[in-house]
């Protein structure tokens, strides 16, 4: 019993050792370490908004320079602003696109609960027969929802920032 | 010729996946397209032949002389886990068009209960080292054939008349059966 446990503990500390010494000898570091940076910055909710899929791809778009360092809407200015001084690009002021979320056109909503179920980000309440809300604060803007909906009454408005939608930490957190 | 005959009797007569009802979960589930059944089953060849000799060295030089061979089951994951990460590691340094062909199966290889089953067949068996190596070599290339001609008839049965209860998953598994029962035609070959 007591040498099955020591020799379990010891098998599991050499491998993990093993294996962190393996970690450090296998290291891949021919990736542009420029691609992990950016990506931890943009915000991560994978919604597309930039025109190519997932933020993952827009970092790398960024850093070999097929995308402006304007192209996130979700991160505004202040986003754009710290990623113009990481890559050394200059920033082009009068070009960012407002962030956009989507909204309900609560006179022609018949309540097909189609555009909940398609949220991926659970952003939309409501029930069959009842009327639809999109919940400012989880919405992506994907555009998930603006595809099935049958009564064409959803769409994506561009946000301006209001005293109750403006946030300090938001250009600090970029 | 005696490791051939083992060889040929580990595809075909015990085959793991149609005899011994092993590592069914890749086998329904990565098999309804042929190019992702190739890579499974070849990353499967590389880990079981690997696992199978790592297995055999750690039950004869630290499990049997310690006497402690009721922790076979944890001993044996814990190596073949550790290993399989390793071989992940290395193969995304030395090769990466290897490790975007079947870098993505490693880590779902290494929860194939054959994985496990096979090293403890092997030490059922009473193995030595050749035959615990020839045995996981020929488990896991039973696997590939099995998954490479069942990814054939499912690509095929995609494309035909299936009623539409049968559609999809009950169909492959009736597929299936039918393979099993046609691969006990081998029974008694060697």
């Amino acid at each position: 019993m007591i040498m099955a446990t020591l020799a379990l503990a010891l098998m599991g500390v050499l491998l993990g050792a093993a294996l962190g010494f393996a970690a450090r000898y296998f290291a891949v570091t021919d990736e542009n370490p420029m691609i992990k940076e950016i990506e931890q910055l943009l915000p991560g909710g994978q919604c597309g908004q930039c025109g190519v899929p997932g933020c993952g791809a827009a970092a790398v778009g960024m850093v070999e320079g097929t995308l402006p360092v304007t192209c996130c809407p979700p991160g505004g200015m202040g986003l754009a602003e710290k990623l113009a001084t990481l890559l050394g690009v200059t920033l082009d002021a009068g070009e960012m696109a407002a962030p956009r979320l989507a909204r309900v056109e609560a006179n022609e909503c018949i309540g097909c609960t189609r555009c909940y179920k398609a949220c991926p980000t659970d952003a939309i309440v409501g029930a069959s027969g009842q009327l639809h809300c999109v919940l400012l604060d989880a919405c992506t803007g994907c555009g998930k929802c603006v595809d099935v909906c049958p009564e064409d009454c959803i769409d994506l408005v561009a946000q301006e920032p209001s005293l109750d939608t403006w946030r300090w930490s938001k250009p600090q957190a970029a | 010729m005696e490791y051939l005959l083992f060889l040929i009797a580990t595809v075909l007569v015990n085959n793991v996946v149609l005899v011994s009802f092993l590592g069914l979960c890749p086998f329904m589930g990565v098999s309804s397209k042929l190019d992702p059944s190739i890579g499974l089953g070849v990353a499967t060849t590389l880990v079981m032949t690997l696992g199978g000799v790592s297995s055999w060295l750690l039950e004869h030089y630290v499990l049997q002389p310690l006497g402690i061979g009721f922790i076979r089951i944890l001993a044996y994951i814990l190596v073949i886990a550790a290993m399989v990460q390793f071989i992940e590691l290395a193969i995304r340094k030395l090769s990466p068009s290897l490790y975007r062909a079947l870098g993505i199966y490693l880590p779902l290889i290494t929860t194939n209960c054959a994985v496990l089953g096979v090293p403890l067949i092997s030490v059922r068996e009473g193995h030595d080292l050749t035959q615990a190596a020839l045995f996981g070599f020929g488990a896991a290339l039973g696997f590939t054939l099995i998954m490479i001609i069942f990814a054939g008839l499912r690509e095929r049965l995609a494309l035909s008349n299936v009623p539409a209860v049968f559609a999809g998953p009950p169909i492959a598994f009736v597929t299936a059966g039918l393979l099993a029962m046609a691969f006990m035609g081998f029974g008694g070959l060697i």
